[in-house]
Formats: C-alpha cells, structure tokens, sequence
C-alpha cells in the first residue's frame, strides 16, 4: 500500500509527459502533412521526370496508410532521427545540436536579468504604488510592451557597437576565434571557460551581452509588470494587517508574507517566459545573426525545409513541456495547498 | 494609571467634498479589564481599534487631544517605536483566520514571528514559546499543529491559533475585532472563554470590538456603545436595562426572546435618531 502511494506518482508523472509527447508528435506529423508543400518535389526538384517523382514517392513511403507514415515518424524520432535538412544537407539532429544551444545560451541569460533585475522591480513598485519610483518602473514596463525588438537590437549596435565600441558586434565570437574552441556543450561561453582560452570566453561574452541584454529586457517588464500586479494583490490582504500588528519590519512585510505566496503565479510567468525566449526571437537572431533556433526555423520555413521545420518544432515543444512539468513539479514544493 | 487614555480621537478621510470624519472626538480610559465596545457597522469602531494600534495609514488622518499608552504619547511616536509595542505591548485578534494568517507559512514560524521582531530568543527558545501558547489556547496536540498550515485547521482552531500568536508577547492591551463572527456559532463561547481566560490570569486590558451587544454584555466589564463615530452611552455590564440612549434601546428591543409572542421585531427608527443626534 505504501509502496503504491510513493511509486504511484512518478509514475502518473511519467505517462502524463510521454501522452503529451506523443500529442505533440502527432502534431508536428499532421502540420507536415497539410502544408501546401510537396515533400517529393521539394527533394527532386520541379524539373523531375514523373517516373522518378514515382519513384521518389514511393521510397519516401508516402503511398503507405498515414497511420503507418505516422508510426514510421515515432519509431524514427524516438531512435533520434529527424531526417536530413534539405538545406543544410545534414542531419536535423545534428543542425539542431547546434542551433539550439545558441539560442540557450542568450535565453537562459535573458530570463537570468529579467528575474535578477524585474522581480524586486515588481516588488519594489508595489511596495510604493503610487510613488515616482513606482512610475518609472510602470513606464519601463509598457516599454517592454510597446518598443519592437528588431528596433532596439539596430539602435542598440549603433550605439554600442558602431559608435561606443563597447561590445561585439553580430554573431556569436569575433571571425578569428570562431571554431576555435573544441565543442562540448555547444554554450560558447561553458565551452571556452572549460577549455581556459579568455580570450574567446571575452569575446563570447562581448557578443552575447547586447542580444542578452535585450532579450533580458523585455522579460524584464514583463516579470515586473506581473510581479507588482501579484503583490499588490497580496499587499491589500488581511494577514498582511497580521503581520503589522505583530510588529513586523517593512523587509518582513514584503518579502516573507507579501512575496512568498506569489512565489507559486511567478514560477508560471517566468517559465512561460523562458519558454518564449527558447523558442528563439526571430528578430533578435536575424538582427544579429545569430545561429539560433529562431533563424534556423525561418530559413527552413523559407525553403520549404519540412524535415528541419518538424524537428525544430518538435524541440520548441518538448522545451514547453519540459518547463510546464519542471514549474509543475516546484508548484508542490512551494504551495503547501497544492500538496493535498 | 490607565493602560490607554484617549481624548478627542478623530479619524478623517479626504474626500471629493472635504474631509469625512468615521471617528468624531472619542474619549475613553481603559485599565486592566475587558472594555466593550459595540456599534452597527460604520459606527466607527474598528477604526477606532485600528487608530489605537496605529494601523491607519495614509491618506486617513488620526488626530487626539490625547493618546497615551502605558504613560507614552503615541502621537509622537515615529513608525519604528511604534513598531515596538507592536505585538509586544499591544496586540490585535482580527475577524476571520481564513483571511488573518498567511496561507504559506507554517502556523508555528507565524506565532514566533512576534518573538522573532521582539526578543533575542533563539529558534529553539522561541519553539518552547511557541508550544506554551498553542497550549495556553487549549491546543492538545501543539506539536503536531505547530506544523500545519493554516489551511489544514478549522476556523475555531485557527482563531485559537491567531489568540495564540497575539499574547505570546505577553502583551499588556489585546484588541479583539469582532474576534467570533466568522466562526461557527457552536464554538463562539470556547474561543471567547479561551480569550477571557487568558486575558484575566495575565491582567491584561481587553477592547472587545463587536456589533454583538449580549455577547459584549456577557465578556465585559463596561460597554461602549458607539453611533456614527460618536461615543452614545457608557454601560456597566450589568446594566443594559438601565440603557437611555435611543439608539441602545433600539438595539435591545430588536433581539427576539426565547419566551415571547411578538409578531413582528421592531427596528431601528433612523428618523427618531436623527433627531436626538
């Protein structure tokens, strides 16, 4: 009995994340098939012959039953086989090996400046609704909201970059570095750190902190936008009257009986957040050429690359899966309520 | 000495029209005994408690002649004092525990809160404290709740929990809010009496703030009875037969009797009041 209550849970977990995935799969397979694009020709090109179109078409496995195709599609992706990049001439699972930890590296230190910088904003302007400090941070966020990415990334090379030489300039690392450091994690900054070459961890940084920095920044109002919404809400609660009367210090207040029950509703607005900077922004990737997801899936869509467009989509899936169960998963642990 | 002397205790809010004043020049003494304060919603009387523990912020002005606690000036105190003598030397039971503790943490750290802002006790000095309150409100098993949220109590519980957490500063004034009307009628008598009990063995001064005036009647020693910000009647508990004030009167004659034959309950005659004010 007690060995089914502890054994039943993980187990529950793990089927609910394989159906999902199996959800997911199901539709990726189905976009592939309704886009108004021929996988035959976009591999033989549209000046085939009808035999060897035929022939292609049949060795493609496209007169098999859908459930079959479909089946066929698990069994390879399951075994990591994405197929080829019409485009690129390789592997999908290899061009994505590649991509994706480019867009992970900027993400994860965009959602890293949005939390560290936009939480305590959120606090802090809820802690002083009404006061100039809480203008400020209101402005910064409809900013956020309101001022398109592609432009902040070119008015931000201009400045820091063609005029201020502060930081690098697109791309990744400075041309005579690039291939330089042996690839382990594909994080270029991990990478040089652990092979101990500075200089191309300097430069690495150096073009990494612009895109980061903007990226960072709209998460930033976001975060804080929702931060201040969520504490005000609490702030005007009766255990905060609690508190005062117990004597509490303004810290206290804040942090421990303001901030702790919204620990839960910000865990879901950072998650989605990051979430949304994995799945690569087209327009910062573009604005700064930089080799992520978000580029590697609009030139596949502009090349009717359906191989990379599925396996790209299936990773920006499984990355929202993956963050829903994760956030899912620390909900039990901060929220007493959601334990029972 | 009185614990709490206030004289000409006024609340005022701004508003499109001038300042409204909820409380309109209060004056009363309070000593080491249970002081009832009763009144209809809007009558002023948690606002007069909430003044008292200098709860009321901006953009309310709390203005006095005179309001003095233990021999000090609380007009003059800053928010840091003033953070001082409370939940260590005045403290307040609030409505409903659904509300009043925080969903998150657990009810043993909430009741050493107190000790923790207060005192330089340390974690396993305060758990000792923290056991002998949940104790002291006829809390069997202190351990075991001392672990528990606030959501896994029932609300007489939980009310016993918050008593707990408001005297483990051995405080000198308790204020209590309408400390009942969120419970249950059944366990109603159980928290007051607990209240009471502990209120009485430690000599401590009581403000029952209630709309209940039996209840009041039956806890306190004397009873305010508040109208529209205004003190009109003071009653020994004993007494509220003796009551002259219309208002008072009102108010009694509309509580049904067990043993009587009335068609219809009387109500508040506002017009007839108006008048006298």
């Amino acid at each position: 009995m007690i060995l089914t209550r502890r054994l039943l849970p993980p187990v529950q977990f793990l089927l609910t994340v394989a159906l999902t995935f199996l959800g997911l799969l199901a539709i990726t397979f189905v976009i592939g098939r309704v886009v108004p694009i021929d996988p035959v020709i976009a591999v033989v090109g549209d000046r085939a012959s009808k035999e060897t179109y035929e022939a292609t078409r049949l060795a493609m496995g496209l007169d098999d039953p859908l459930i079959v195709q479909f089946a066929r599609y698990v069994g390879a992706v399951v075994q990591g086989d994405l197929g080829n990049s019409i485009s690129t001439g390789r592997a999908v699972v290899d061009d994505l090996a590649r991509v994706f930890p480019a867009t992970l590296e900027m993400a994860t230190i965009g959602i890293l400046i949005g939390v560290v910088l936009g939480v305590p904003m959120g606090v802090w302007a809820a802690a002083r609704q009404g006061s100039w400090l809480d203008q400020v941070i209101r402005v910064v966020g409809l900013a956020g909201y309101a001022i398109p990415a592609f432009w902040l990334g070119l008015v931000g090379l201009v400045l820091f970059y063609a005029k201020l030489r502060w930081v690098g300039g697109p791309g990744r690392i400075d041309l005579f570095l690039d291939g330089i450091v042996p690839v382990r994690t594909g994080l270029l900054l991990v990478d040089s750190l652990l092979a101990g070459d500075l200089d191309s961890f300097r430069s690495a940084l150096s073009h990494i902190v612009l895109p980061a920095s903007i990226l960072g920044f709209f998460s930033l109002a976001y975060i804080a936008r929702m931060t201040r919404s969520f504490m005000l809400e609490q702030l005007g609660q009766e255990f905060i009257t609690t508190a005062r009367v117990k004597g509490a210090p303004e810290r206290v207040i804040l942090w421990r009986h303001g901030f702790r029950p919204i620990r839960v509703q910000l865990l879901t607005v950072i998650g989605l957040s990051y979430a949304g900077l994995l799945e690569g922004s087209v327009m910062i990737e573009t604005v700064f050429s930089w080799p992520g997801i978000g580029n590697y899936l609009t030139t596949a869509l502009l090349n009717a690359d359906m191989n990379a467009v599925l396996g790209a989509t299936l990773v920006v899936g499984a990355v929202f899966v993956g963050i829903n169960k994760g956030s899912d998963a620390l909900y039990r642990l901060l929220d007493p309520r959601a334990r029972a | 000495m009185s614990l709490l002397s206030v004289e000409n205790l006024r609340v005022a809010f701004p508003s499109d029209h001038g300042p409204v004043e909820v409380v309109k020049g209060l004056s009363f003494d309070l000593g080491r005994e249970r002081l009832g304060i009763v009144g209809e919603s809007g009558s002023g009387k948690s606002m007069t408690g909430r003044a008292v523990m200098g709860l009321i912020g901006k953009p309310a002005r709390v203005t006095a002649d005179r309001l003095e606690f233990e021999g000090q000036d609380l007009r003059a105190l800053s928010e840091r004092q003033f953070r001082r003598l409370r939940g260590a030397r005045m403290s307040m039971v609030l409505q409903d525990p659904k509300f009043s503790l925080n969903p998150v943490i657990r009810i043993g750290e909430q009741i050493a809160e107190a000790l923790e802002f207060h005192t330089g006790l340390t974690a396993r000095q305060r758990r000792v404290k923290v056991l002998e309150a949940l104790e002291a409100v006829r809390i069997d098993d202190p351990e075991r709740v001392a672990r528990l949220f606030p959501h896994e109590v029932s609300g007489g519980m939980g009310q016993r929990v918050m008593i707990a957490m408001m005297v483990v500063m051995e405080p000198a004034l308790m204020i209590a809010d309408e400390p009942t009307s969120a419970l249950d009628v059944s366990v109603r008598g159980q928290v007051l009496d607990i209240m009471d009990d502990l209120v009485r063995r430690r000599g401590m001064g009581l403000m029952l703030i209630s709309h209940d005036l039996n209840m009041v009647a039956r806890w306190c020693d004397r009873i305010l009875v508040m109208y529209q910000g205004r003190i009109v009647e003071e009653l020994g508990a004993g007494q509220l037969g003796a009551a002259q004030h219309p208002y008072t009167r009102g108010l009694l004659a509309s509580v049904p009797r067990i043993d009587e034959d009335r068609d219809r309950l009387p109500v508040l005659d506002r017009a007839a009041l108006g008048a006298c004010q």
